[in-house]
């Protein structure tokens, strides 16, 4: 499995879980939760943070944040 | 029949989620009805409002809190925190909830309001800008959602303020729903708990919190994808969203992004430091005025000295600001509401980060080189406490249009040719360094705060990109008229205060020599104006100064501020320019009779004149750098204070603040006087 900085920009992803339970109840909570569908919208110009859109938000977060979501590839 | 006066008065809480619109929904209900207070021990602010509803031709009045934006009930930040005990303390004695929801975006804004639901509150779901789902022809069966959650739903255009009378309607005939989303009982965790129970329990134990938190989330979130399938019906392509998507596609381009964002700042600080310069000239001359027909009209003497030199000296102190204030604070409001903010803040996260700073910190500190003041109160958009903490403090490093002045004359002495290595000039090449200098030692103190204070919270950077919008020019009016109204009822109380301690101490003296030039003085005042020799008024006025408790103090402090090569003198005008660094040159001007305050070009020539013990220039390239890199880190200002006293509610930061600004200011000058000397 991989995470969600391992996306490119535009790709489409499945998500799978979490490794952090702290940062799970926050992505959770803004509608990111295990089953939805998102989309890698945007990537910082320095690299860091990512923006993704999901539930249909665009929702912003910083590179180590991004790594604890675990996702699987859709096309 | 007339209208009862009997008053009924209802409570109402208004909750949502953060960019739902519920500022302009508290807004259109209020009016000026608004009021900004403290929730006891915290940081955040209370905003409080009142309306009436007419029913039967009875009054009833409405009360309107409007609480800080939240995701969920289980808070992340101290402002969520501070919602969520809100909604469930029993003294608050909240009658009736009402739900602010975007109705673009109704699935996450339904999270909360099912936990809402369930916590068997009077409630009220309000769809926000309905006008905009129409737009992008979003529908939503409203019948058949409030059939199934229970609860009245009314549609808000709050842009056009359609819907608030049926709102008022339905607030006043709210119902407790009868169906419950997610039952903990029945998942069993405690057993005899309801949800109210669970959500103040967890509120207290974070391992609780942590059982019943994912599941409870994830258990609506799938009652809510029902229900949106049901009665919610959006095309599969957003206009809106791809409009914005095009415009993201500039404004966080790897180049034009910044471009944007260094035109944003550029605009901001024209604002600021030129823009608001006229207005505040204004002011200033209207309270000159003022203060001169009264000191003519009232009889001369204590009284008159204090009204006029103290308190009406005081007030146009504060009256100032407002310009500088609403002028930022209109530019804040409109790049928040159109959704720039969060784009600004995505580009600069990982610029500011190493310093323990924000992307949000940007603004602040670009205008901080206007002013500190209205920049502190824009520290607001920073939700992280600490990295607000951090900006907070550190601003008032940045060199400000203030310090102008006390520059222009240092740097005017300095270089009387006003010529820098033979071609370059001077002030232009001095100022720059002492700018350059504010930042770079405003972000070497934020990095080291950075592992100084000490955090609970945690520090997401999980935040909305919300989609652009037209910003709305009443609710930034409202926004920026209550700002002011702060600053002019908090902070202007304690500018007042201090302005007229430091008008006792420079007017007032103790001793036979003090009370001789005193009525010497009062007798050449009374004299008209074409009889009095002005070269004498002025000495006696110098002298005054120098028996006064200020130039006792001066001459107290002059073994201190040796080392950095200041005199008494210096020491007068460092201890009365201490509530504002520009009254160094008015001091300045007083203590060598220059006469004319406006003029610098005279107080130069005076200070160039003047020699020390030795017969050498007292102001020498040693002490002018000392005194300029001394006015460039040190507080001097009450008005930054009584402004960090207002936002952080605690005195402990502005005495930390001033402790270590006077300390950076008196070791940097004292390096900087040693090896010049």
């Amino acid at each position: 499995m991989i995470n969600l900085t391992q996306l490119q920009k535009g790709q489409k992803a499945l998500v799978k879980s979490f490794t952090s339970d702290v940062l799970s109840s926050k992505l959770i909570e803004m509608g990111c939760l295990p089953g939805e569908i998102l989309t890698l919208s945007k990537i910082a110009p320095l690299g860091c943070p990512l923006a993704v859109r999901v539930s249909g938000y665009e929702l912003s977060m910083r590179r180590e944040e991004a790594a604890c979501v675990l996702i699987e590839l859709v096309n | 029949m007339s209208p009862s006066t009997k008053n009924t008065s209802l409570k109402v809480a208004l909750v949502g989620n953060p960019n739902a619109g519920k500022s302009s929904v508290f807004n259109a209900l209020t009016g000026l009805n608004q009021k900004t207070g403290n929730y006891s021990g915290v940081t955040v602010d209370r905003f409080e409002g009142s309306t009436t509803y007419y029913y039967q031709q009875q009054k009833h009045e409405f009360k309107i809190l409007d609480l800080p934006g939240i995701y969920s009930l289980f808070p992340n930040s101290k402002d969520e925190e501070i919602a969520c005990k809100t909604l469930l303390d029993p003294n608050e004695q909240i009658d009736v909830v009402v739900i602010v929801a975007d109705s673009t975006n109704l699935k996450r804004n339904l999270l909360l309001a099912t936990q809402l639901i369930d916590l068997r509150f009077k409630t009220v779901l309000a769809l926000n800008m309905i006008d905009e789902a129409n737009a992008q022809n979003i529908v939503i069966d409203v019948a058949g959602l409030q059939e199934t959650i229970g609860v009245s739903i009314v549609c808000l255009d709050s842009r056009n303020k359609l819907g608030f009378n049926e709102l008022k309607e339905k607030i006043f005939s709210a119902n407790v729903s009868s169906s419950i989303f997610y039952d903990l009982n029945a998942s069993n965790i405690k057993s005899g708990f309801n949800y109210r129970n669970a959500i103040n329990e967890s509120l207290l134990d974070k391992t609780y919190r942590s059982s019943i938190e994912n599941s409870d989330k994830i258990y609506r979130y799938s009652v809510i994808n029902y229900l949106i399938t049901k009665f919610v019906k959006s095309p599969a392509q957003l206009n809106r969203k791809e409009i914005s998507a095009k415009i993201d596609g500039i404004t966080t381009h790897k180049i034009f992004g910044y471009l944007i964002l260094l035109m944003v700042l550029f605009l901001v600080f024209q604002f600021i430091f030129y823009i608001s310069e006229m207005p505040m000239a204004w002011i200033e001359r209207l309270f000159l005025n003022f203060g001169q027909l009264l000191s003519q009209q009232l009889p001369a003497g204590q009284l008159n000295d204090l009204l006029v030199n103290g308190v009406i000296a005081g007030v146009s102190g504060v009256i100032m600001f407002v310009p500088q204030i609403a002028f930022l604070f209109l530019f804040i409001g409109f790049l928040e509401d159109s959704g720039y903010m969060a784009r600004a803040s995505f580009i600069m996260d990982k610029v500011m980060r190493p310093f323990g700073l924000n992307g949000r910190s940007v603004i602040p500190l670009i205008s901080g080189t206007a002013c500190a003041v209205p920049s502190i109160m824009a520290t607001r958009s920073i939700s992280n406490l600490k990295e607000r903490l951090i900006t907070i403090f550190i601003l008032p490093l940045i060199s400000c249009s203030a310090r102008l002045p006390v520059y222009t004359l240092l740097i005017s002495v300095l270089y009387p040719k006003s010529v820098f290595l033979g071609v370059f000039n001077a002030k232009g090449v001095v100022l720059f360094m002492l700018y350059m200098l504010g930042f770079v030692v405003t972000l070497i103190t934020a990095f080291f705060l950075k592992r100084l204070v000490k955090s609970t919270e945690s520090s997401f950077f999980i935040m909305e990109l919300p989609v652009y919008r037209w910003p709305q020019l009443s609710s930034i009016s409202l926004m920026v008229y209550n700002r002011v109204k702060v600053f002019v009822t908090d902070a202007g109380k304690i500018i007042v205060a201090i302005s007229i301690i430091l008008w006792f101490l420079s007017s007032h003296g103790l001793g036979k020599k003090y009370n001789e030039i005193s009525e010497v003085y009062q007798s050449m005042k009374l004299l008209p104006s074409s009889k009095v020799n002005h070269e004498e008024l002025q000495k006696i006025e110098t002298l005054k100064l120098e028996y006064s408790f200020i130039g006792v103090l001066g001459k107290v402090i002059e073994p201190a501020i040796k080392p950095l090569g200041f005199d008494w003198k210096i020491g007068i005008a460092l201890i009365s320019s201490f509530a504002a660094r520009e009254v160094f040159v008015g001091t300045m001007a007083t203590i060598y009779q220059s006469g004319n305050t406006e003029n610098t070009e005279s107080i130069k020539q005076k200070l160039l004149k003047e020699t020390n013990d030795a017969g050498e220039p007292l102001y020498s390239a040693a002490v002018c750098w000392s005194l300029l890199i001394f006015y460039a880190f040190a507080m001097q200002c009450m008005s930054t204070m009584a402004v960090v006293k207002r936002e952080t509610k605690s005195w402990k930061w502005v005495i930390a603040q001033l402790t270590f600004m006077s300390g950076l200011a008196y070791c940097s000058a004292l390096l900087v006087f040693n090896l010049l000397n």
